[in-house]
């Protein structure tokens, strides 16, 4: 029965894994209209399945984690500028300045700029946690929000980076359709990668810890769990992907300021942990459902429904989180247990199973 | 016969109430040693501030000779010394099986060791104890839907799994009917004679723990009031004027 039940779960993953990939790549070719629309859609899949790592998995509601989002998208772009000009008289000039960045200086800068973005956030993360982990529950994610909140308003104070009027990013030497070819498919490469690493990490001990961290610190403590090791660890993942995707992000706008671009909080950064809640938190697949159901309603209200869209949306949220809390997959998994392996083996023990095996 | 655990003029106050006074006691290596004493005598309180929850106001606690009062949860555990809840504490929305995993010792464990699967072995390792607490067809169950007796079970082969050299369990056998505690006691004892682990034990229920014990403490309103093998203890008057609450 449990080998049926995994059989037939990854048979419908593998399934799906395929018919993403099919999609990703056929999408801007078949719909080039859509093309920027979908490249978020990656984006919002990447948002939810990096709060979920801690939201969903681990029991720490960050409502603040879209600082790495838009802390990675100006590490890339101070990072992007640097190699070329002096970062204070270019931001300086509000976009008056243009450089000719050549095309082996623009990518060279860009892939520098992604790298460090992921890696500048893993480490930001590992210094908020150390202040922040000693919160829980409602007060970690206020803790959080207000880390996110300040991190706008300081950035839009600070002239180096251009304050409140933003920096006009270095322009993609290539025409526009490439361009866009270019970061629909980063944005699908990123997604696709957060998604296969959280895979991986997912199938061992780093998942059963934080869940333990999540269902019981204090008994996990008690286990000897390296509880801190595991909360920072987790936090920095989240972080590197998300600022790697603030950095491709940033790019593909071409211009970047504070508030609505880089730390959107009340939208995006709220938009996030709607998405892994709709699809089923603390599931590997339910982020990816959640962010795909939940772009798709957002972009159809603000098209059918326009002056409506927020009312639609906010109805969207109380609906999942009064009547399906668990989201959709484990409103699933409640109704068909067995096929999540959550049965009872028919086996007596271990030895007469060898013994039988032994005796064929 | 060494000591395994040392206790000696322990107190701890929750403001105007001692609930520890002058404690001094000692766990020899490889044995089985008994706490009992009245409900409010201070004998979670002695195990909460041996396995480091709460600091103490005084006193010292040796595990090993080597002083552990001044360190944290976590990094006592991972000594070797770990303990069992009171309100029984598993994770009830995991499976069994993950529930073993989430115990597989991390001592010593490098950084590097966080992400790895686990093994084949180390998941044969959790099927055989399970099946030595009786939990092996129920392995795959949510623990949230075990009865209160088998979360105990879980508990108890969480914490085998763990390899602990010591064990601390807060009253093993509360709630669980009469033929599953004849079953637990005989574990229990199997898991200190095969095993290896020196166990210390709460127990409200006395056939359990007279059976059980080799040598037993009693506690009454924070101090110690009586020590002995368990024939002592169970005719000392001391002990049975506590008890019926003759004071």
């Amino acid at each position: 029965m449990t080998a049926i039940g995994k059989k037939r779960r990854s048979t419908f993953s593998i399934l799906g894994q395929l018919a993403i990939l099919v999609f990703g790549v056929a999408a801007p070719f078949l719909f080039p209209a859509y093309t920027f629309q979908i490249a978020m859609l990656w984006i919002m899949i990447l948002f939810a399945l990096t709060w979920d790592i801690m939201g969903g998995q681990m029991g720490y509601n960050s409502l603040g984690n879209i600082l790495f989002f838009g802390a990675g998208m100006y590490i890339s772009a101070v990072v992007q500028i640097a190699i070329v000009y002096d970062v204070a008289e270019y931001t300086a000039a509000f976009g008056a300045i243009k450089i000719d960045f050549t095309t082996a200086q623009y990518f060279t800068g860009f892939a520098l700029g992604v790298i460090m973005a992921g890696l500048g956030c893993a480490i930001f993360a590992a210094i908020f946690g150390s202040m922040v982990f000693g919160l829980r529950g409602p007060y970690f994610a206020i803790g959080t929000l207000g880390v996110a909140l300040a991190a706008g308003e300081l950035v839009g104070g600070w002239d180096y980076v251009g304050g409140g009027s933003g920096i006009s990013m270095p322009v993609y030497p290539g025409d526009v359709q490439p361009r866009a070819l270019f970061f629909y498919f980063l944005c699908f490469i990123s997604a696709i990668a957060t998604f296969m690493f959280l895979k991986w990490v997912y199938s061992g001990r780093f998942k059963t810890t934080i869940n333990a961290i999540r269902d019981d610190e204090e008994k996990a403590e008690a286990m000897g769990i390296h509880t801190t090791r595991y909360k920072v660890v987790a936090w920095g993942i989240a972080a590197f992907f998300l600022g790697i995707s603030g950095a491709i992000f940033g790019n593909m706008i071409g211009f970047i300021e504070p508030l609505e671009v880089a730390f959107p909080t009340i939208t995006l950064g709220i938009f996030m942990v709607v998405m892994s809640l709709l699809g089923g938190k603390g599931t590997l697949w339910g982020p990816v459902l959640g962010a795909t159901l939940f772009h798709l309603f957002k972009e159809v209200t603000w098209i059918y429904l326009l002056g409506w869209q927020w009312v639609a949306l906010g109805t969207l949220i109380i609906v999942n989180v009064v009547f399906f809390q668990q989201g959709i997959l484990g409103w699933a998994q409640d109704k068909w247990p067995e096929w999540f392996g959550i049965v009872v083996d028919e086996k007596m023990s271990a030895e007469q199973e060898t013994a039988r095996e032994a005796a064929q | 016969m060494t000591s395994m655990i040392e206790v000696s003029g322990v107190s701890k106050r929750f403001g105007g109430v001692v609930a520890n006074n002058q404690i001094s006691l000692s766990v020899p290596s490889g044995r089985i040693t008994g706490l009992i004493g009245p409900n409010g005598s201070g004998k979670t309180t002695l195990f909460n501030s041996i396995v480091g929850f709460h600091p103490i106001d005084e006193g010292s606690i040796t595990f090993e000779g080597k002083e552990i009062s001044k360190l944290r949860v976590p990094q006592i555990a991972r000594l070797g010394l770990l303990r069992t809840f009171q309100q029984t504490r598993i994770y009830g929305k995991m499976n069994c099986m993950d529930n073993m995993m989430i115990s597989v010792p991390q001592r010593r464990m490098p950084l590097s060791r966080m992400f790895v699967k686990f093994s084949a072995e180390m998941l044969e390792r959790a099927e055989a104890i399970l099946e030595f607490v009786g939990l092996y067809q129920k392995r795959y169950l949510p623990a949230g839907s075990l009865s209160f007796g088998q979360q105990k079970l879980l508990e108890f082969a969480m914490a085998l799994i763990n390899e602990p050299k010591i064990l601390l369990l807060d009253e093993p056998t509360a709630g669980i009917n009469p033929t599953l505690i004849n079953g637990l006691i005989d574990r229990l004892r199997r898991a200190n004679e095969e095993f290896g682990i020196t166990l210390f034990v709460i127990e409200h229920n006395m056939r359990v723990i007279m059976n059980l014990a080799d040598n037993i403490y009693c506690l009454a309103h924070g101090e110690m009031l009586a020590h002995g093998n368990p024939g002592d203890i169970q005719n000392d008057k001391r002990v049975i004027d506590a008890y019926l609450g003759a004071h």
